[in-house]
Protein backbone atom coordinates (compact mmCIF):
# COMPACT_ATOMS: atom_id res chain seq x y z
CA UNK A 1 0.00 0.00 0.00
CA UNK A 2 1.35 3.36 -0.89
CA UNK A 3 -0.12 6.65 0.22
CA UNK A 4 -0.11 9.80 -1.78
CA UNK A 5 -0.17 13.23 -0.64
CA UNK A 6 -0.42 16.44 -2.94
CA UNK A 7 -1.18 19.92 -1.55
CA UNK A 8 0.05 21.66 -4.46
CA UNK A 9 -3.56 22.34 -6.26
CA UNK A 10 -5.86 21.99 -3.30
CA UNK A 11 -5.39 19.19 -0.60
CA UNK A 12 -5.74 15.62 -1.32
CA UNK A 13 -4.85 12.63 0.18
CA UNK A 14 -5.28 8.98 -1.38
CA UNK A 15 -4.39 5.25 -0.76
CA UNK A 16 -3.48 2.82 -3.21
CA UNK A 17 -2.68 -1.21 -3.31
CA UNK A 18 0.78 -1.74 -5.21
CA UNK A 19 -1.23 -2.88 -7.83
CA UNK A 20 -2.79 0.51 -8.36
CA UNK A 21 -6.17 -0.46 -6.82
CA UNK A 22 -7.62 2.55 -5.37
CA UNK A 23 -8.18 2.30 -1.72
CA UNK A 24 -9.04 6.04 -0.40
CA UNK A 25 -9.43 9.06 -2.51
CA UNK A 26 -10.02 12.21 -0.42
CA UNK A 27 -9.80 15.66 -1.11
CA UNK A 28 -11.04 18.81 -0.73
CA UNK A 29 -12.10 21.11 -3.51
CA UNK A 30 -10.83 24.55 -1.33
CA UNK A 31 -7.87 25.90 -2.85
CA UNK A 32 -6.84 27.63 0.29
CA UNK A 33 -7.20 25.74 3.95
CA UNK A 34 -4.90 23.10 3.31
CA UNK A 35 -3.53 22.92 7.12
CA UNK A 36 -6.77 22.54 8.41
CA UNK A 37 -8.14 19.76 6.32
CA UNK A 38 -5.29 17.54 5.88
CA UNK A 39 -5.32 16.23 9.14
CA UNK A 40 -9.27 14.56 8.46
CA UNK A 41 -8.66 13.55 5.08
CA UNK A 42 -4.83 11.97 6.04
CA UNK A 43 -7.09 9.69 8.52
CA UNK A 44 -9.47 9.00 6.79
CA UNK A 45 -6.89 7.62 3.99
CA UNK A 46 -4.62 5.94 6.42
CA UNK A 47 -7.93 4.04 8.48
CA UNK A 48 -8.85 2.54 4.46
CA UNK A 49 -5.15 1.92 4.18
CA UNK A 50 -3.64 0.98 8.12
CA UNK A 51 -0.08 -0.25 7.13
CA UNK A 52 1.35 1.79 3.62
CA UNK A 53 4.98 0.81 2.90
CA UNK A 54 5.42 4.05 1.47
CA UNK A 55 4.45 7.78 1.90
CA UNK A 56 4.01 9.43 -1.89
CA UNK A 57 4.49 13.61 -2.00
CA UNK A 58 3.69 15.95 -4.75
CA UNK A 59 6.74 18.27 -4.58
CA UNK A 60 5.24 20.91 -6.53
CA UNK A 61 5.20 23.23 -8.11
CA UNK A 62 2.75 25.02 -6.48
CA UNK A 63 1.64 28.03 -4.36
CA UNK A 64 4.69 28.16 -1.55
CA UNK A 65 2.67 27.92 1.37
CA UNK A 66 -0.47 25.16 0.22
CA UNK A 67 2.49 22.66 -0.41
CA UNK A 68 4.72 23.16 2.37
CA UNK A 69 1.48 21.69 4.45
CA UNK A 70 1.43 18.84 2.39
CA UNK A 71 5.17 17.69 2.13
CA UNK A 72 5.21 18.75 6.28
CA UNK A 73 2.65 16.23 6.65
CA UNK A 74 3.73 13.52 4.45
CA UNK A 75 7.02 14.02 5.83
CA UNK A 76 6.04 13.43 10.03
CA UNK A 77 3.25 10.73 9.21
CA UNK A 78 6.11 8.67 7.55
CA UNK A 79 8.70 9.30 9.90
CA UNK A 80 5.90 8.15 12.67
CA UNK A 81 5.18 5.29 10.41
CA UNK A 82 9.00 4.25 10.26
CA UNK A 83 8.52 4.15 6.31
CA UNK A 84 10.22 6.30 3.64
CA UNK A 85 8.99 9.10 1.57
CA UNK A 86 8.83 9.19 -2.50
CA UNK A 87 8.91 12.53 -3.69
CA UNK A 88 7.48 12.91 -6.92
CA UNK A 89 6.72 16.16 -9.23
CA UNK A 90 3.45 17.06 -8.61
CA UNK A 91 2.82 17.37 -12.77
CA UNK A 92 3.92 13.62 -13.11
CA UNK A 93 0.41 12.16 -11.31
CA UNK A 94 -1.61 14.68 -13.67
CA UNK A 95 0.17 13.94 -16.85
CA UNK A 96 -0.08 10.37 -15.91
CA UNK A 97 -3.92 10.68 -15.17
CA UNK A 98 -3.91 12.29 -18.75
CA UNK A 99 -2.24 9.43 -20.35
CA UNK A 100 -4.16 6.66 -18.45
CA UNK A 101 -7.69 7.80 -19.48
CA UNK A 102 -6.54 8.60 -22.93
CA UNK A 103 -5.13 4.79 -22.56
CA UNK A 104 -8.67 3.49 -21.70
CA UNK A 105 -10.53 5.35 -24.48
CA UNK A 106 -7.70 3.79 -26.52
CA UNK A 107 -6.60 7.89 -27.87
CA UNK A 108 -3.17 8.66 -28.89
CA UNK A 109 -1.87 11.31 -26.63
CA UNK A 110 -0.09 14.30 -28.63
CA UNK A 111 2.89 15.52 -26.66
CA UNK A 112 1.51 17.66 -24.35
CA UNK A 113 2.06 20.57 -21.22
CA UNK A 114 0.49 20.29 -17.64
CA UNK A 115 0.00 23.95 -16.82
CA UNK A 116 -0.42 24.90 -13.17
CA UNK A 117 -1.22 28.65 -11.70
CA UNK A 118 2.32 29.77 -10.56
CA UNK A 119 0.75 33.20 -9.29
CA UNK A 120 2.17 36.35 -10.11
CA UNK A 121 1.44 36.02 -13.68
CA UNK A 122 2.88 33.10 -14.08
CA UNK A 123 2.37 29.41 -15.26
CA UNK A 124 4.23 26.58 -14.15
CA UNK A 125 4.15 23.91 -16.98
CA UNK A 126 6.04 20.12 -17.98
CA UNK A 127 6.59 19.09 -20.97
CA UNK A 128 5.70 15.06 -21.59
CA UNK A 129 5.45 12.75 -24.63
CA UNK A 130 3.89 9.69 -24.10
CA UNK A 131 4.34 6.65 -21.11
CA UNK A 132 7.89 4.62 -20.90
CA UNK A 133 8.00 1.06 -20.52
CA UNK A 134 7.88 1.43 -16.77
CA UNK A 135 4.32 2.92 -17.37
CA UNK A 136 5.56 6.76 -16.42
CA UNK A 137 5.12 9.56 -18.20
CA UNK A 138 8.19 10.85 -20.36
CA UNK A 139 8.87 14.22 -19.13
CA UNK A 140 10.85 15.93 -21.63
CA UNK A 141 11.11 19.14 -19.88
CA UNK A 142 11.10 19.54 -16.34
CA UNK A 143 9.19 22.01 -14.46
CA UNK A 144 9.46 25.64 -15.52
CA UNK A 145 7.91 29.27 -14.92
CA UNK A 146 6.59 31.51 -17.85
CA UNK A 147 4.66 34.77 -17.88
CA UNK A 148 0.98 33.83 -18.71
CA UNK A 149 0.92 35.27 -21.95
CA UNK A 150 3.97 33.46 -22.98
CA UNK A 151 3.20 30.43 -22.62
CA UNK A 152 1.51 29.28 -25.37
CA UNK A 153 4.14 30.98 -27.79
CA UNK A 154 6.33 28.73 -25.88
CA UNK A 155 4.06 25.50 -26.01
CA UNK A 156 3.65 25.61 -29.57
CA UNK A 157 7.77 26.17 -30.03
CA UNK A 158 7.74 23.00 -28.36
CA UNK A 159 4.88 21.55 -29.84
CA UNK A 160 2.92 20.72 -27.14
CA UNK A 161 -0.51 20.81 -26.68
CA UNK A 162 -2.02 22.86 -23.37
CA UNK A 163 -3.28 20.96 -20.27
CA UNK A 164 -4.32 23.00 -17.44
CA UNK A 165 -4.68 21.28 -14.34
CA UNK A 166 -7.10 22.05 -12.32
CA UNK A 167 -6.15 19.56 -9.51
CA UNK A 168 -3.90 17.33 -8.70
CA UNK A 169 -4.67 13.59 -7.99
CA UNK A 170 -3.36 12.05 -4.81
CA UNK A 171 -3.97 8.68 -6.40
CA UNK A 172 -2.27 9.72 -9.34
CA UNK A 173 1.02 10.53 -7.48
CA UNK A 174 0.47 7.34 -5.40
CA UNK A 175 0.63 5.45 -8.60
CA UNK A 176 3.27 7.16 -9.71
CA UNK A 177 5.37 6.46 -6.72
CA UNK A 178 4.26 2.53 -7.25
CA UNK A 179 6.07 2.60 -10.55
CA UNK A 180 8.79 4.51 -9.92
CA UNK A 181 9.71 1.65 -7.38
CA UNK A 182 8.97 -1.07 -9.37
CA UNK A 183 11.31 0.22 -11.75
CA UNK A 184 14.14 1.28 -9.41
CA UNK A 185 13.81 5.18 -10.43
CA UNK A 186 13.99 8.09 -8.52
CA UNK A 187 11.98 11.18 -9.97
CA UNK A 188 12.29 14.51 -7.70
CA UNK A 189 14.61 15.39 -5.26
CA UNK A 190 14.00 15.11 -1.80
CA UNK A 191 13.04 19.19 -1.80
CA UNK A 192 10.04 20.95 -2.75
CA UNK A 193 9.83 21.99 -6.96
CA UNK A 194 9.88 26.19 -5.88
CA UNK A 195 10.94 27.44 -8.71
CA UNK A 196 11.34 30.74 -7.16
CA UNK A 197 13.79 32.23 -4.71
CA UNK A 198 11.77 34.02 -1.94
CA UNK A 199 10.71 37.21 -2.92
CA UNK A 200 13.00 39.53 -0.56
CA UNK A 201 15.16 42.21 -1.17
CA UNK A 202 18.24 42.82 0.88
CA UNK A 203 17.69 45.69 3.77
CA UNK A 204 17.93 48.72 2.20
CA UNK A 205 19.01 52.01 4.25
CA UNK A 206 16.42 53.62 6.88
CA UNK A 207 14.11 56.03 5.35
CA UNK A 208 14.60 59.84 6.46
CA UNK A 209 11.74 60.99 9.09
CA UNK A 210 12.63 64.65 8.77
CA UNK B 1 -0.35 2.51 32.41
CA UNK B 2 0.81 5.86 31.73
CA UNK B 3 0.04 8.45 34.58
CA UNK B 4 -1.35 10.76 32.91
CA UNK B 5 -0.01 13.81 35.03
CA UNK B 6 3.41 13.35 33.30
CA UNK B 7 2.55 12.60 29.95
CA UNK B 8 5.28 12.36 27.78
CA UNK B 9 4.61 14.84 25.03
CA UNK B 10 6.67 15.79 21.94
CA UNK B 11 6.39 19.93 20.82
CA UNK B 12 6.46 21.73 17.88
CA UNK B 13 7.09 25.14 17.22
CA UNK B 14 7.06 27.45 13.97
CA UNK B 15 5.59 30.04 14.48
CA UNK B 16 8.52 32.77 14.00
CA UNK B 17 12.38 31.63 12.81
CA UNK B 18 12.91 29.35 15.16
CA UNK B 19 11.80 25.69 14.44
CA UNK B 20 11.80 24.65 18.40
CA UNK B 21 11.29 20.49 19.03
CA UNK B 22 11.00 19.90 22.58
CA UNK B 23 10.04 17.28 25.06
CA UNK B 24 8.90 16.77 28.02
CA UNK B 25 7.63 14.18 30.44
CA UNK B 26 5.03 16.15 32.21
CA UNK B 27 6.92 19.44 33.83
CA UNK B 28 10.17 17.49 33.36
CA UNK B 29 11.97 18.62 30.44
CA UNK B 30 13.68 16.03 28.58
CA UNK B 31 14.76 17.65 24.99
CA UNK B 32 15.03 21.32 24.18
CA UNK B 33 15.70 21.39 20.20
CA UNK B 34 16.00 24.97 18.38
CA UNK B 35 17.20 25.27 14.88
CA UNK B 36 16.85 29.12 14.10
CA UNK B 37 17.07 30.44 10.36
CA UNK B 38 18.24 34.04 12.01
CA UNK B 39 21.57 33.93 10.27
CA UNK B 40 19.32 33.67 7.01
CA UNK B 41 17.34 36.85 7.75
CA UNK B 42 20.13 39.42 8.72
CA UNK B 43 21.22 40.51 5.08
CA UNK B 44 17.32 42.01 5.35
CA UNK B 45 17.45 43.28 8.30
CA UNK B 46 14.77 41.36 9.93
CA UNK B 47 12.63 38.23 9.65
CA UNK B 48 11.24 37.37 5.64
CA UNK B 49 8.52 34.87 5.97
CA UNK B 50 9.08 32.87 2.95
CA UNK B 51 12.45 32.46 3.74
CA UNK B 52 11.14 31.24 8.06
CA UNK B 53 8.93 29.05 6.60
CA UNK B 54 11.22 27.19 3.76
CA UNK B 55 13.82 26.96 6.50
CA UNK B 56 11.06 25.22 8.96
CA UNK B 57 10.01 23.15 6.45
CA UNK B 58 13.91 21.60 6.35
CA UNK B 59 14.84 21.62 9.89
CA UNK B 60 11.50 19.99 11.29
CA UNK B 61 12.65 16.40 10.47
CA UNK B 62 16.48 16.39 11.79
CA UNK B 63 14.94 18.50 14.44
CA UNK B 64 12.58 15.49 15.30
CA UNK B 65 15.12 13.25 15.41
CA UNK B 66 17.86 14.82 17.41
CA UNK B 67 14.99 15.95 20.15
CA UNK B 68 14.37 12.35 20.70
CA UNK B 69 17.54 11.03 20.43
CA UNK B 70 18.63 13.83 23.47
CA UNK B 71 15.23 12.51 25.27
CA UNK B 72 16.41 9.19 24.88
CA UNK B 73 12.50 7.86 23.78
CA UNK B 74 11.17 7.16 20.49
CA UNK B 75 8.48 8.25 18.83
CA UNK B 76 6.55 5.23 19.84
CA UNK B 77 6.34 6.16 23.48
CA UNK B 78 4.82 9.61 23.35
CA UNK B 79 1.58 9.78 24.50
CA UNK B 80 0.82 13.41 23.42
CA UNK B 81 1.82 15.79 20.06
CA UNK B 82 1.47 19.74 20.92
CA UNK B 83 1.96 21.89 18.30
CA UNK B 84 1.43 25.80 18.07
CA UNK B 85 -1.68 27.32 16.28
CA UNK B 86 -0.84 30.85 16.71
CA UNK B 87 -0.22 34.11 16.90
CA UNK B 88 2.55 34.53 14.53
CA UNK B 89 3.84 34.20 10.95
CA UNK B 90 1.10 32.11 9.08
CA UNK B 91 3.10 30.35 5.97
CA UNK B 92 5.43 29.63 9.02
CA UNK B 93 2.71 28.23 11.70
CA UNK B 94 1.28 25.81 9.00
CA UNK B 95 4.33 23.90 8.20
CA UNK B 96 4.51 22.97 12.06
CA UNK B 97 0.51 22.07 12.24
CA UNK B 98 1.21 20.01 9.10
CA UNK B 99 3.60 17.91 10.55
CA UNK B 100 2.28 17.80 14.02
CA UNK B 101 -0.97 15.96 12.45
CA UNK B 102 1.02 13.93 10.06
CA UNK B 103 2.70 12.85 13.27
CA UNK B 104 -0.77 12.69 15.40
CA UNK B 105 -2.51 10.45 12.88
CA UNK B 106 0.51 8.51 11.85
CA UNK B 107 0.77 7.60 15.95
CA UNK B 108 -2.18 7.83 16.56
CA UNK B 109 -2.28 9.64 20.04
CA UNK B 110 -3.90 13.02 20.89
CA UNK B 111 -3.13 16.23 19.70
CA UNK B 112 -3.24 19.32 21.76
CA UNK B 113 -3.07 23.05 19.43
CA UNK B 114 -1.96 25.51 21.59
CA UNK B 115 -1.28 29.13 21.94
CA UNK B 116 1.52 30.37 21.83
CA UNK B 117 1.97 33.46 23.86
CA UNK B 118 0.86 31.24 26.49
CA UNK B 119 3.65 28.55 25.73
CA UNK B 120 5.89 31.55 26.81
CA UNK B 121 4.30 31.29 30.36
CA UNK B 122 4.64 27.32 30.68
CA UNK B 123 8.62 27.85 30.01
CA UNK B 124 8.14 28.33 33.67
CA UNK B 125 7.18 25.36 35.05
CA UNK B 126 9.91 23.37 33.29
CA UNK B 127 12.54 25.62 35.57
CA UNK B 128 13.12 22.65 38.26
CA UNK B 129 14.87 24.94 40.08
CA UNK B 130 12.25 27.44 40.88
CA UNK B 131 9.04 27.12 42.93
CA UNK B 132 5.94 25.90 42.32
CA UNK B 133 3.92 28.71 40.20
CA UNK B 134 1.76 30.90 42.05
CA UNK B 135 -1.42 32.56 40.82
CA UNK B 136 -2.93 35.16 39.85
CA UNK B 137 0.27 36.73 38.59
CA UNK B 138 1.26 39.43 35.38
CA UNK B 139 3.35 37.91 32.86
CA UNK B 140 5.37 40.49 30.75
CA UNK B 141 6.16 38.71 26.95
CA UNK B 142 8.67 40.50 25.07
CA UNK B 143 10.18 39.23 22.00
CA UNK B 144 10.86 40.30 18.06
CA UNK B 145 6.98 39.28 17.27
CA UNK B 146 5.11 40.42 20.41
CA UNK B 147 5.05 42.59 23.31
CA UNK B 148 2.23 41.81 25.67
CA UNK B 149 1.11 42.04 29.41
CA UNK B 150 -0.86 39.48 30.95
CA UNK B 151 -2.51 38.52 33.92
CA UNK B 152 -2.71 35.06 34.05
CA UNK B 153 -5.21 33.43 37.25
CA UNK B 154 -4.63 29.88 35.73
CA UNK B 155 -2.20 28.35 33.43
CA UNK B 156 -4.85 26.39 31.67
CA UNK B 157 -7.71 28.10 32.20
CA UNK B 158 -7.30 31.59 32.92
CA UNK B 159 -5.40 34.48 30.70
CA UNK B 160 -6.42 37.71 30.31
CA UNK B 161 -4.56 40.50 28.01
CA UNK B 162 -4.06 43.81 29.82
CA UNK B 163 -2.30 45.16 26.99
CA UNK B 164 -0.16 44.84 23.89
CA UNK B 165 2.11 46.45 21.44
CA UNK B 166 -0.56 48.48 19.08
CA UNK B 167 2.58 48.81 15.89
CA UNK B 168 6.19 47.64 16.77
CA UNK B 169 7.21 44.64 19.55
CA UNK B 170 10.01 45.65 21.38
CA UNK B 171 12.36 43.46 19.74
CA UNK B 172 11.87 44.50 16.80
CA UNK B 173 12.12 48.16 17.71
CA UNK B 174 15.48 47.02 18.69
CA UNK B 175 16.10 45.71 15.13
CA UNK B 176 14.96 49.10 13.87
CA UNK B 177 17.41 51.08 16.00
CA UNK B 178 20.33 49.16 15.40
CA UNK B 179 19.95 49.67 11.65
CA UNK B 180 19.73 53.50 12.10
CA UNK B 181 23.13 53.25 14.31
CA UNK B 182 24.30 50.91 11.41
CA UNK B 183 24.50 48.38 13.61
CA UNK B 184 24.28 44.46 12.54
CA UNK B 185 21.14 42.16 12.76
CA UNK B 186 19.41 40.92 15.18
CA UNK B 187 19.60 44.44 16.96
CA UNK B 188 19.23 43.28 20.99
CA UNK B 189 22.57 42.39 21.54
CA UNK B 190 24.12 44.84 19.42
CA UNK B 191 22.17 48.13 21.09
CA UNK B 192 23.42 46.10 24.76
CA UNK B 193 27.05 46.21 22.88
CA UNK B 194 26.99 49.37 21.80
CA UNK B 195 25.12 51.07 24.76
CA UNK B 196 28.08 49.28 27.48
CA UNK B 197 29.59 52.60 27.54
CA UNK B 198 26.83 55.27 27.36
CA UNK B 199 24.87 57.02 29.19
CA UNK B 200 21.28 56.12 29.56
CA UNK B 201 20.39 59.29 30.95
CA UNK B 202 22.18 61.68 27.98
CA UNK B 203 19.24 61.93 25.66
CA UNK B 204 15.58 61.66 27.04
CA UNK B 205 13.41 59.84 24.51
CA UNK B 206 10.00 59.46 24.61
CA UNK B 207 8.17 56.39 26.35
CA UNK B 208 4.93 55.66 24.28
CA UNK B 209 1.61 55.37 25.61
CA UNK B 210 2.55 56.87 29.37
CA UNK B 211 0.84 60.25 29.59
CA UNK B 212 -1.94 60.60 31.53
CA UNK B 213 -4.16 61.13 28.83
CA UNK B 214 -3.08 57.36 27.88
CA UNK B 215 -4.04 55.55 30.79
CA UNK B 216 -7.18 55.58 30.18
CA UNK B 217 -7.44 53.13 27.26
CA UNK B 218 -4.53 52.28 26.79
CA UNK B 219 -2.72 51.78 30.33
CA UNK B 220 -0.90 48.91 29.76
CA UNK B 221 -0.56 49.07 26.06
CA UNK B 222 2.89 49.48 24.27
CA UNK B 223 4.15 51.92 21.30
CA UNK B 224 7.76 51.79 20.41
CA UNK B 225 7.55 53.44 16.62
CA UNK B 226 7.04 56.92 18.08
CA UNK B 227 10.41 56.08 19.88
CA UNK B 228 11.41 54.71 16.90
CA UNK B 229 11.30 57.99 14.50
CA UNK B 230 12.34 59.84 17.68
CA UNK B 231 15.37 58.26 17.64
CA UNK B 232 15.65 58.58 13.76
CA UNK B 233 15.03 62.43 14.04
CA UNK B 234 17.80 62.83 16.45
CA UNK B 235 20.45 60.92 14.70
CA UNK B 236 19.38 62.82 11.54
CA UNK B 237 19.49 66.46 13.06
CA UNK B 238 22.94 65.39 14.60
CA UNK B 239 24.01 64.68 11.52
CA UNK B 240 22.68 67.41 9.34
CA UNK B 241 24.56 69.82 11.75
CA UNK B 242 28.01 67.74 11.13
CA UNK B 243 28.46 66.48 14.72
CA UNK B 244 29.26 63.06 15.29
CA UNK B 245 26.60 60.72 16.55
CA UNK B 246 27.47 59.63 20.15
CA UNK B 247 26.27 55.79 18.97
CA UNK B 248 27.04 54.69 22.86
CA UNK B 249 24.66 57.71 24.73
CA UNK B 250 21.89 57.10 21.99
CA UNK B 251 21.89 53.26 22.00
CA UNK B 252 21.99 53.46 26.36
CA UNK B 253 19.40 56.29 26.11
CA UNK B 254 17.15 53.97 23.51
CA UNK B 255 16.89 51.00 25.45
CA UNK B 256 16.58 53.05 28.71
CA UNK B 257 13.25 54.39 26.91
CA UNK B 258 12.19 50.74 26.06
CA UNK B 259 13.31 49.08 29.34
CA UNK B 260 11.85 51.67 31.37
CA UNK B 261 8.22 51.67 29.25
CA UNK B 262 8.15 47.68 29.88
CA UNK B 263 8.76 47.77 33.72
CA UNK B 264 6.65 50.35 34.33
CA UNK B 265 3.70 49.41 32.99
CA UNK B 266 4.27 45.75 34.65
CA UNK B 267 4.93 47.02 37.59
CA UNK B 268 1.64 49.37 37.63
CA UNK B 269 -0.50 45.87 36.56
CA UNK B 270 0.79 44.22 39.48
CA UNK B 271 0.45 47.12 42.47
CA UNK B 272 -3.20 48.06 40.70
CA UNK B 273 -3.98 44.04 40.74
CA UNK B 274 -2.59 43.46 43.58
CA UNK B 275 -0.47 40.90 42.67
CA UNK B 276 3.06 40.89 43.44
CA UNK B 277 4.55 38.38 41.35
CA UNK B 278 5.91 39.05 38.01
CA UNK B 279 6.97 36.84 34.96
CA UNK B 280 8.90 37.64 32.58
CA UNK B 281 9.14 35.85 28.91
CA UNK B 282 10.54 36.09 25.32
CA UNK B 283 13.49 36.27 23.61
CA UNK B 284 13.98 40.10 24.66
CA UNK B 285 14.62 38.99 28.08
CA UNK B 286 17.93 37.80 27.20
CA UNK B 287 18.39 41.60 27.59
CA UNK B 288 20.40 42.08 30.86
CA UNK B 289 19.60 45.86 30.86
CA UNK B 290 15.83 44.30 31.13
CA UNK B 291 16.34 41.99 33.79
CA UNK B 292 18.52 43.99 36.20
CA UNK B 293 15.84 46.99 35.79
CA UNK B 294 13.10 44.66 36.09
CA UNK B 295 14.58 42.74 39.71
CA UNK B 296 15.55 46.23 40.67
CA UNK B 297 12.44 48.25 40.67
CA UNK B 298 10.23 45.02 41.26
CA UNK B 299 12.22 44.25 44.74
CA UNK B 300 11.43 47.83 45.52
CA UNK B 301 7.90 47.38 45.07
CA UNK B 302 7.71 44.57 46.65
CA UNK B 303 6.85 42.44 43.82
CA UNK B 304 9.05 39.00 43.12
CA UNK B 305 10.19 38.42 39.36
CA UNK B 306 10.50 34.94 37.91
CA UNK B 307 12.52 35.03 34.94
CA UNK B 308 13.11 31.23 32.99
CA UNK B 309 16.12 29.93 32.02
CA UNK B 310 17.18 31.78 28.80
CA UNK B 311 16.85 29.36 26.79
CA UNK B 312 13.14 28.62 27.66
CA UNK B 313 12.45 32.58 27.26
CA UNK B 314 13.45 32.54 23.36
CA UNK B 315 10.44 30.63 20.85
CA UNK B 316 11.06 26.85 21.95
CA UNK B 317 8.77 23.52 21.12
CA UNK B 318 9.23 22.68 25.24
CA UNK B 319 7.20 25.18 26.17
CA UNK B 320 4.50 24.04 23.48
CA UNK B 321 4.97 20.52 24.95
CA UNK B 322 4.75 21.65 28.53
CA UNK B 323 1.64 23.70 28.11
CA UNK B 324 0.12 20.64 26.53
CA UNK B 325 1.37 18.32 29.63
CA UNK B 326 -0.27 20.97 31.63
CA UNK B 327 -3.62 20.55 29.72
CA UNK B 328 -3.36 16.70 30.15
CA UNK B 329 -2.82 17.09 33.41
CA UNK B 330 -6.09 19.77 33.96
CA UNK B 331 -8.26 16.94 32.09
CA UNK B 332 -8.88 19.01 28.84
CA UNK B 333 -9.29 16.67 25.76
CA UNK B 334 -7.33 16.84 23.19
CA UNK B 335 -8.24 19.14 19.57
CA UNK B 336 -9.60 18.01 16.52
CA UNK B 337 -7.61 17.71 13.49
CA UNK B 338 -9.48 20.29 11.86
CA UNK B 339 -7.75 23.84 13.10
CA UNK B 340 -5.49 25.54 11.12
CA UNK B 341 -2.75 28.20 11.52
CA UNK B 342 -4.07 31.58 13.08
CA UNK B 343 -1.56 34.47 12.90
CA UNK B 344 -3.66 36.68 15.87
CA UNK B 345 -4.83 33.77 17.70
CA UNK B 346 -5.61 35.98 21.15
CA UNK B 347 -4.08 35.11 24.05
CA UNK B 348 -7.23 34.14 25.84
CA UNK B 349 -7.64 30.83 23.37
CA UNK B 350 -5.03 28.69 25.53
CA UNK B 351 -5.92 25.72 23.55
CA UNK B 352 -7.45 25.84 19.86
CA UNK B 353 -10.35 23.41 18.75
CA UNK B 354 -11.26 21.79 22.05
CA UNK B 355 -12.61 18.42 20.78
CA UNK B 356 -16.10 17.95 22.19
CA UNK B 357 -16.51 13.94 21.21
CA UNK B 358 -12.92 13.40 22.56
CA UNK B 359 -12.12 11.39 26.04
CA UNK B 360 -9.52 13.19 27.99
CA UNK B 361 -6.36 11.32 27.97
CA UNK B 362 -6.00 11.75 32.22
CA UNK B 363 -10.04 11.32 31.86
CA UNK B 364 -8.85 7.50 33.81
CA UNK B 365 -7.71 9.20 36.65
CA UNK B 366 -10.48 11.12 37.31
CA UNK B 367 -10.03 13.38 40.53
CA UNK B 368 -6.55 12.41 41.08
CA UNK B 369 -5.05 14.04 37.61
CA UNK B 370 -3.14 17.01 39.37
CA UNK B 371 -4.50 20.46 38.33
CA UNK B 372 -2.14 23.09 38.32
CA UNK B 373 -3.73 25.49 40.11
CA UNK B 374 -5.04 24.54 43.61
ZN1 LIG C 1 7.50 34.04 21.13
Amino acid sequence: MILGIDTSLGTAVAAIARDGEVLADEQSANPLGHAEVIGDLLRRAATAAPAPSHVAIGMGPGPFTGLRVGIATARAYALGRGIPVVPVPSHDGVALGVLLADALTGADTPRFAVVTDARRREFAYSVYDGLDDDGLPVRIADAALSPRDDLDARLAEAGAVRYDATSVSAAMIALVAARALDAGRTLAEAEPLYLRSPDVVAAHAPKRVS
Amino acid sequence: MVLMDAPLVLGIETSCDETGIGIVRGRQLLSNTIASSMDEHARYGGVVPEVAARAHLEALQPSIDAALAEAGVALSDIDAVAVTSGPGLAGALMVGVGAAKGLAVALDKPLYAVNHLVGHIAADILDADAGELEYPTVALLVSGGHTSLLLVRDLTSDVELLGETMDDAAGEAFDKVARLLKLPYPGGPEIDRAAADGDPTAIRFPRGLSRASDMASHRYDFSFSGLKTAVARWVEQHEAAGEPVPVADVAASFREAVVDVLVTKALDACERFGVPRLLLGGGVIANKRLRDVALERAAAAGVAVRIPPLRLCTDNGAMIAALAAELIASGCRPSTLAFGADSTLPVTEIQVAEDPDATAPGAALGPTAVRVST
